[in-house]
Order: structure tokens, then C-alpha cells, then sequence
């Protein structure tokens, strides 16, 4: 399974929940596939999907997963510690890794070779990290989401891309869509 | 009350709650009394442009976030704040500690400080330079501005302003 497939197979899954979307083919993807309110697409700014989330997830009740991927990790590697130690028990981390820098033409990462991501999560401290193959990823998140445990899930996928168009939507409106509806499910 | 006190005061008096921070020796001060505050969440950050994403992240969840930094980390967060936090309209007061300044013993500190008001010229930030001690009287109102155009503002403070140099 490639990126897109997995994001298909987590839509059931998320498509109610809060989602911060990492930058690039990942937003364009989910954007596509599943436009709502609850998402928030990155239209820039590389490897702060999982700060964005997690400040989102530490100052309100709802449930905030960023999608990451392998490379934006390894752009914000100090994420990780920040995240260990500012536990959101309502945050969950999942990145999707390729193990490949998927938008820019799948250059291989370091995850795709030696670097373990997972490991490196657990050397910082995150207490809940799961490794997970693609099939299984929708299965993970949900146990994840009930489990109400701040958790780190990598799931491993196959690299490549299907063709998806560009967002074109404003950044001002994503934003202010997205804030809107957290303001409404937090009452 | 001490030049921290009052700028933590600020904040507070202006609904800050959530204060990202990466020291800087001029900074330990006022970072302590965010630390010590009880209104203020604080979350030391490793790099300032990851504490830029959790800025954004608490501004979206509803709260005001500010960030307290070092103005040798501007180049590194040149990109989020024009990808980020200026493209999706957010506010970001930046308490920057102007290193390379007057009083400054580094010379190596020079070498950023000579760009630091260029770069935020050419990135259209609005920024307050506090000199002196009775500068930090305009904070209150650099805060309220801060969250009425939702823009980044920088707010830099040099050697001598943390010195508590009298006029
Ligand atoms: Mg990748």
C-alpha cells in the first residue's frame, strides 16, 4: 500500500476527528478525498504538523491527530522530545513512512534505511509509540483513539504517488474553518 | 515590580496563556516568572520554528500564545512565520532578546544582530526596539495590537534595556 491507500483506508476513522495535515501530496490527498471542516491542511512550513497538533491538542478537550510523514519527522526531530514530555492524552502522532520524501519525488529518507522512527520516539521518551504495517493502520488508530493515551503510531507503507490536484483553497479560510469547528464541539 | 514581572503581567493582563520559550541568558529572568506564572502554560521548545507550530497550534485550539526567543534563531523561523503564521493570518507576539547589541561581550553576536531589524523589515513584521526600562510601558499596547491585525510582532530587547538602565 502506497500513502494514499492508507489515508483511504484511516477515512472511516478520522474523517469525524480533528486532523492536522502535514504539508504537500498528504494535504492535497486527504483534500481530495475527504474535505471537512475538522481538517486542517499544511500548505507550508515543512515538519510542524506534529507541533501544531500537539499545541492544538494541549489547550483543548478534543482529539488531534497529525498525520506526519518520515521525512517532515526527520525535518522537526525535536518534536519528538517536546511531545514526551508535554503529555496530550488527547494527541496522536501518526506518521506515515514511506520511507521516502513522497512529495518532492520520493528521494529516500534515512527512515527508509538505518534511522527507526519508532525507536527514536521511544529514546524520547514518547511512552505510547506503535509500529504498524499499512493494512493495518486503520485498526491501530482506532485502538489508539479509544485507548485515550497520548500515542506515536508509524506505520510503514510503500513509497509513490497517485496524481491530485493542488489546494486552492485560502490559508485564512482553512484556518478560520477549522477553529470554528473546534469552538463548536468544545461547546 | 521588576521588568519581568511586568512583562509577565502583561501577558496575563492580555489573555496570554500559552508561552513557548527558548532561553537565552539576558532571557532566564522573565522565563522564570513564566515558568513560576499560574496563568501561563509554558513549553520550553527545542527550536523556535518548532515552537512557532505550537503557537499556531494553541491559537487555533483558542488560546493566545506568545513565544520568547533569541534574535539569532530569527533566520531559522523566517519561513514559518511567512508559510504560517502570516499566511493563515495569526497573531505572535515574539519577545526577542536583541543579542549583539550595545553591552554585548560575544562579538559573534554582532554578526546576527546587524541583520536582525532587516530581516524583520523585509518580512514585514511589525518591531519595537525596548532600550530602556520605561519602554516596556508600551507593552500592553504592542500586545493588544499583536492580537487586533492577528500578525506576527517583534518585540526585541537589547542589553540595555535588561540592565534596567534609567533615562
Ligand atoms: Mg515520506
Amino acid at each position: 500500500m502506497i500513502r494514499s491507500e492508507v489515508l483511504k483506508s484511516l477515512l472511516p476513522v478520522i474523517s469525524d476527528e480533528f486532523v492536522v495535515c502535514n504539508i504537500g501530496l498528504p494535504s492535497q490527498e486527504l483534500h481530495m478525498m475527504d474535505d471537512q471542516p475538522t481538517n486542517f491542511y499544511m500548505l507550508g512550513t515543512m515538519g510542524l504538523s506534529s507541533s501544531i497538533g500537539l499545541g492544538v491538542a494541549l489547550v483543548q478537550n478534543q482529539k488531534v491527530i497529525s498525520i506526519d510523514g518520515d521525512g517532515s519527522v526527520l525535518t522537526n526531530f525535536g518534536t519528538l522530545p517536546t511531545i514526551a514530555n508535554n503529555v496530550a492524552d488527547n494527541f496522536i502522532l501518526l506518521i506515515i513512512d514511506n520511507g521516502s520524501y513522497g512529495s518532492t519525488g520520493d528521494q529516500p529518507t534515512y527512515a527508509g534505511k538505518k534511522t527507526s522512527l519508532s525507536a527514536v520516539a521511544t529514546a524520547c521518551g514518547c511512552e505510547n509509540v506503535v509500529e504498524c504495517q499499512a493494512e493495518d493502520a486503520a485498526e491501530t488508530l482506532k485502538a489508539a483513539l479509544a485507548s485515550n493515551k497520548m500515542t506515536i503510531i508509524v506505520c510503514k507503507c510503500e513509497s509513490g504517488n497517485i496524481p491530485v490536484p493542488v489546494i486552492t483553497m485560502d490559508p485564512v479560510s482553512i484556518r478560520d474553518r477549522f477553529m470554528n469547528e473546534l469552538k463548536v464541539r468544545n461547546g | 515590580m521588576s521588568v519581568n514581572k511586568r512583562i509577565v503581567a502583561d501577558f496575563v493582563k492580555n489573555d496570554i496563556s500559552f508561552v513557548t520559550t527558548v532561553p537565552c541568558k539576558q532571557l532566564a529572568g522573565v522565563i522564570d516568572e513564566i515558568e513560576n506564572s499560574l496563568e501561563i502554560f509554558h513549553i520550553p521548545s527545542n527550536k523556535e520554528d518548532e515552537g512557532m507550530g505550537l503557537c499556531a497550534g494553541a491559537f487555533m485550539g483558542g488560546k493566545r500564545p506568545a513565544i520568547i526567543m533569541q534574535n539569532t534563531a530569527l533566520g531559522v523561523t523566517l519561513n514559518t512565520l511567512a508559510t504560517l503564521t502570516q499566511f493563515y493570518r495569526m497573531p505572535l507576539p515574539m519577545l526577542i532578546s536583541y543579542r549583539g547589541e550595545l553591552g554585548e561581550p560575544v562579538a559573534c553576536q554582532v554578526e546576527m544582530a546587524v541583520h536582525t531589524k532587516a530581516l524583520l523589515t523585509q518580512f514585514l513584521i511589525p518591531t519595537y526596539h525596548f532600550h530602556k526600562e520605561s519602554d516596556a510601558d508600551e507593552l500592553d499596547n504592542i500586545l493588544k495590537y499583536t492580537f487586533m491585525c492577528n500578525k506576527p510582532v517583534a518585540i526585541l530587547t537589547d542589553a540595555t534595556f535588561w540592565k534596567g538602565e534609567k533615562e
